[in-house]
């Protein structure tokens, strides 16, 4: 697969650029001669048509939501409406500028605090802050708001964060990075928290414990009130992790639990374009303990005006510059409004029938460790299979069969995991062939576990190998390689 | 790939060869298995002050990022650092040449609640 520096360089190729009016002057005049390099730097020369036929020909070796089914585990890679891109594409929105006037910018402005309203009463919240631009973005803020809410009660001795072996991974990496330790708690035989080992944690070092709502495992925490309850009744606070928000929006609402804070993966749950890094979106709602702490400006309502508030002493401040991923947040507005409160209702009916309709058909081939009614999403084990096939020979032969394969290896706690959600925007066809390629694969481990082992043989380039790229990887390009 | 008898295990799948009041400390055969392959080890500085349990680094593979948790109190004296070169040494050698780090044992004690060779095989059977 070329690169943009493997295409011939031509000379004089690139834009022609018009004679300048104005009298030259040398970079050294402008800068001084010891900041201006002495050769040029090795860009590819390339014309315009040769760049867009570079570009085209990646794209269609490209695999995404508009292609097929694309089950990665917790990810919740489901097809996006194309009006929400048309609403983003008004001329308000494209030609508003952040630094305009508030005056000027009553639109933008309005629809975030719309906005902010609708998840409030989806949450059960008491406020919310739309400035975090990721789910773990947003993880990070609520540690902060944690660490502030102890701060100001004169509590600095509670530094440890209680998390779940079956939590998102990022979970422990924000409360690390927020400067709490992790105290991990393990999961009893149902794949839930396992109350006992939580209560022997709890004292007045904990802060709070941070859940995966349904959990990794796509399993609702069965005891949610008793865990929230034993936090509260040690003085800690309960954090929810929100990826996972299809599984029970418009039915429950985090707020009705205990959470004291709670995540939205606005490019997840309400739809934007996503994976490969972004644009995404991680409103963070808070209990009314916590309100005080949020970052400011925050958006709000004075008569018939939307103002930036900024004086909010308490606030943590800001965590982003503006406010956050705007038009994220426009197609989030617009997927709420197009489906009302019935479709919602219907996202996570759906999140929930796909995931066990596969998860049945595909446990009579798959191990399946916990086995018992999921939410969005499930864990099978690859362990087993004979002739040495292993998870990812499975993940890699799914390739073969253009489907991108689930997310492998996590969660920890079931040895070889495929954790598969095929997201509610599946139809029963589409589940049906991914089970269909699941069960052949199966049959291939046992009759032709070659076509496993090198895998994958049909797509642009072979098996790749992981652990040279994660031991030696090579970071820039070999121009002296010949 | 035997499990030395002379050695002393964790239930987190570390291993520890005392000798005097020196301890030598790695991860188990098992656990190099589990993680498959390793493509970064991250060592403690020397001197640092460990407790039982403590975090004594971490190893990264191609699948997970492992905690390594010491076997007993100490003081890290050594530490391998040609695996920060050669990471691989862990899966090839992991009783051996893919150790980690070596302590001065403050509390030779402790050892007596470790596993023998016999009670970690049955553990990963």
């Amino acid at each position: 697969m070329k690169v943009l520096f493997d295409h011939a360089l031509r000379e004089g190729a690139g834009g022609l650029f018009p004679s300048s009016d104005v009298p030259a002057r040398t970079p050294s005049d402008v800068l001084g001669s010891d900041l201006v390099r002495a050769r040029a730097p090795r860009i590819p020369n390339l014309c315009e048509g040769d760049v867009a036929r570079h570009y085209t020909a990646l794209s269609k070796l490209n695999y995404g939501v508009d292609d097929g089914i694309y089950p990665l585990g917790s990810c919740t890679m489901k097809y996006n409406p194309k009006l929400n891109e048309d609403v983003t594409r008004l001329p308000g929105f494209v030609g508003a500028h952040p630094r305009a006037d508030e005056a000027l910018s009553q639109g933008t402005l309005g629809l975030l605090y719309e906005l902010s309203g609708l998840l409030r009463g989806i949450s059960g919240m008491a406020a919310v802050t739309l400035q975090p631009v990721a789910g773990a973005h947003g993880e990070l803020t609520g540690m902060f708001l944690f660490k502030r809410y102890f701060e100001e009660r004169g509590e600095p001795g509670r530094t440890r964060v209680l998390l779940p072996d079956s939590a998102h991974g990022t979970n422990p990496a924000s409360a690390a990075m927020a400067g709490f330790s992790v105290t991990e708690i393990r999961s009893n035989d149902r794949g839930t928290v396992d109350l006992d080992a939580l209560r022997a944690e709890l004292d007045s070092t904990v802060a709070g414990i941070m859940l995966t709502v349904p959990n990794t495992l796509g399993i609702f925490e069965e005891n949610i009130l008793e865990v929230t309850r034993a936090v509260h009744d040690a003085g800690g606070l309960c954090y929810f992790d929100g990826a996972n928000l299809n599984s029970f929006i418009g039915r429950a609402r985090p707020g009705d639990m205990g959470a004291d804070v709670f995540h939205f993966n606005l490019h997840k749950t309400l739809s934007t374009p996503h994976g490969g890094g972004g644009p995404g979106a991680g409103a963070v709602a808070v209990s009314q303990p916590l309100v005080d702490y949020l970052p400011v400006p925050w958006i709000e309502k004075m008569g018939e005006t939307i103002r930036l508030d900024w004086d909010h002493p308490k606030s943590i401040g800001s965590v982003h510059s503006f406010y956050g991923n705007f038009l994220v947040a426009v197609r989030a507005y617009a997927y709420l409004l197009q489906l009302g409160d019935a479709g919602l209702r219907a996202v996570s009916e759906n999140a929930v029938l796909n995931a066990n309709y596969l998860q049945e058909r595909l446990k009579k081939t798959y191990p399946l460790p916990y086995d018992r009614l999921c939410k969005h999403e499930f864990v099978l084990s690859g362990e087993g299979l004979p002739n040495h096939i292993s998870t990812l020979d499975i993940a890699k032969r799914l390739i073969d069969y253009g489907v991108h394969p689930p997310t492998i290896y996590f969660p920890l706690i079931v040895h070889e995991a495929l954790m598969i959600e095929p997201t509610e925007t599946e139809g029963r066809e589409s589940l049906d062939r991914f089970a269909e390629i699941l069960e052949a694969i199966a049959v291939e481990a046992r009759e032709r576990p070659e076509l496993l082992h090198d895998a994958p043989t049909r797509a642009p380039v072979r098996r790749l190998d992981q652990t040279q790229a994660a031991r030696n990887p090579i970071l820039t390009y070999p121009f002296d390689k010949s | 790939m035997t499990y030395p008898a002379a050695f002393r295990y964790t239930k987190e799948h570390e291993w520890v060869e005392i000798k005097g009041k020196q301890a030598r400390v790695g991860i188990t055969d098992h656990a190099q298995a589990e993680l498959g392959d390793v493509v970064f080890v991250e060592l403690p500085s020397m001197g640092t002050v460990v407790k039982k349990g403590g975090h004594l680094g971490t190893v990264e593979s191609v699948k997970a990022v492992s905690d390594v948790f010491s076997p007993l109190s100490g003081k890290v004296v050594a530490v391998n650092d040609s695996l920060e070169s050669s990471p691989e040494m862990v899966n090839q050698a992991p009783h051996a040449e893919g150790w980690i780090v070596l302590l001065e044992i403050s509390d030779p004690s402790e050892a007596n609640g470790l596993l023998d060779a016999a009670a970690y095989q049955a553990l990963i059977a």
